[in-house]
């Protein structure tokens, strides 16, 4: 079903490009403000259950955003195809179908491509079906703009989503297992880069197992809205 | 008993948001004042506790191996029938809202279409189906789990209100604070865990 629907696009996009520039202004911004002053995680408050799931490890994270991305991007393009045809009741059943869609095609991808990592997120690919950050621009952007343009916000999004969780997951690697991405790098025996028990004066060291709990997401999560709005005033919300 | 337990479990030890952090953006998003974090709240115990039983049915009678036509297993077909079961009730759950306060509509704005992708209520169904619950267990479940939803929503509402006169740095007042207090009640909460209800 997905296939078909993105031919259609296929044909369709390029009558959208004659009217208006390919990649003006407007457009940049559509793909810029959401890395930092439009924040799907920080400033919409949009797709935090997986923002935490995920981010003990580095390598699933940067999957996860990938499928994001991916999956922002077409759900934003397809439902802004058919935006005129949607009976307003039925709206979101509509939204979600093409959401499960695009995630089963995502999931059946890295099946086939790498299916180590699969089994790794099996459960977390089947959660981007109920990641907000996908349903939420889709209500919020897609439905009121024209196909270009959501696309171009649909991966904006994706990758303001994938900056913030790949962040977090550097942040809970590093301090909670010592590794970097699988590569060892501070830790208590010769495997690690930095072994602990031979350099006397770093004895003291030892991973932060408080990282590897969900709250520590949290924890990084709220520190970096405090660093965002502390440099960027006009974030600051008085609630 | 069994089904005091499996209530008591879902609402306190395995708090959805406190335990799992599932449902986290219209926790987050909705839990500025009191009042309309109740609504919130009463809407989600309402959706799960409807689509738990349902999903249940519709797992047990269509979708599990076998059923329908010998050999043929449905499962693959159980994210799309589940989240379409969530979507029709949310839908119908804005109408009733909508109808009798339109008030409480308005204050809950975008995030009660986003009940759908809460992700405490598809992950409900789907522990139910790992967990494989019963009939009147799934039922349990369901109002067990959306009532830990409620309480956590309402206590960090709660919670935020009286931060309106505390002293905080400017940046981190609001969403900043309320990440970092989740992350407490969630540390908080890990306390209760290893609790067995069923052996008192």
């Amino acid at each position: 079903m997905a296939e078909t629907s993105l031919e259609t696009q296929a044909a369709e996009k390029p009558a959208v490009v004659e009217k208006e520039p390919l990649f003006g202004k407007k457009e940049r911004r559509l793909l810029t403000d959401p890395l930092d002053d439009n924040n799907p995680i920080t400033v919409q408050v949009l797709g935090i259950c997986s923002a935490l799931a995920v981010t003990t490890l580095v390598i699933p994270s940067v999957v996860i955003s990938v499928a994001v991305v991916f999956v922002c991007a077409f759900a934003n393009l397809i439902i802004s195809v058919l935006r005129n045809r949607i009976p307003n009741q039925v709206r979101m059943i509509v939204q979600l179908v093409v959401i499960a869609t695009l995630v089963t095609v995502v999931e059946l991808v890295l099946k086939a491509l790498d299916y180590g990592v699969y089994k790794q997120l099996s459960v977390f690919i089947g959660l981007i079906i109920t990641n907000c950050i996908v349903m939420g621009r889709l209500e919020a952007f897609a439905m009121a703009n024209k196909p270009w343009k959501a696309f171009l916000d649909g991966i904006g999004n994706g990758l303001g989503y994938g900056l913030i969780l790949i962040l977090v997951s550097v942040f809970r690697e590093v301090f909670g297992k010592g590794s970097f991405a699988g590569f060892k790098i501070i830790g208590a025996s010769p495997e690690y880069l930095i072994d602990t028990a031979s350099i006397s004066w770093l004895g003291w060291y030892s991973n932060n197992n408080l990282m590897v709990l969900p709250a520590a997401a949290m924890f990084l999560i709220g520190i970096f809205i405090w660093i965002q709005r502390a440099r960027n005033p006009k974030l600051v919300d008085i609630s | 008993m069994e089904y005091v337990s499996i209530f008591l479990k879902s609402a306190f030890i395995e708090n959805m948001v406190l335990a799992y952090f599932l449902g986290m953006c219209s926790y987050l998003a909705v839990s500025k004042s009191v009042k309309t974090a109740f609504g919130l709240g009463l809407a989600v115990i309402f959706v799960l506790g409807i689509t738990m039983p349902i999903n249940w049915l519709i797992n047990t009678y269509l979708l599990a191996d076998g059923v329908v036509i010998a050999g043929v297993d449905l499962s693959f077909l159980r994210f799309i029938i589940f989240i379409a079961v969530i979507a029709s009730m949310v839908q119908l759950v804005e109408m009733i809202i909508e109808k009798f306060s339109p008030s409480l509509y308005n204050s809950l704005g975008i995030f009660l279409p986003l009940i759908t992708v809460n992700c405490a209520i598809l992950g409900g169904s789907l522990f139910m189906v790992s967990r494989s619950y019963g009939f009147g267990m799934s039922v349990t479940y369901g109002l067990g789990s959306g009532f830990g939803w409620f309480l956590a929503i309402i206590a960090i509402a709660a919670i935020r209100e009286k931060l309106r006169y505390s002293d905080v740095p400017p940046a981190l007042r609001g969403l900043g604070m309320a990440f970092i207090l989740t992350g407490l009640m969630g540390i908080a909460f890990m306390s209760l865990m290893g609790i067995d209800p069923s052996a008192y």
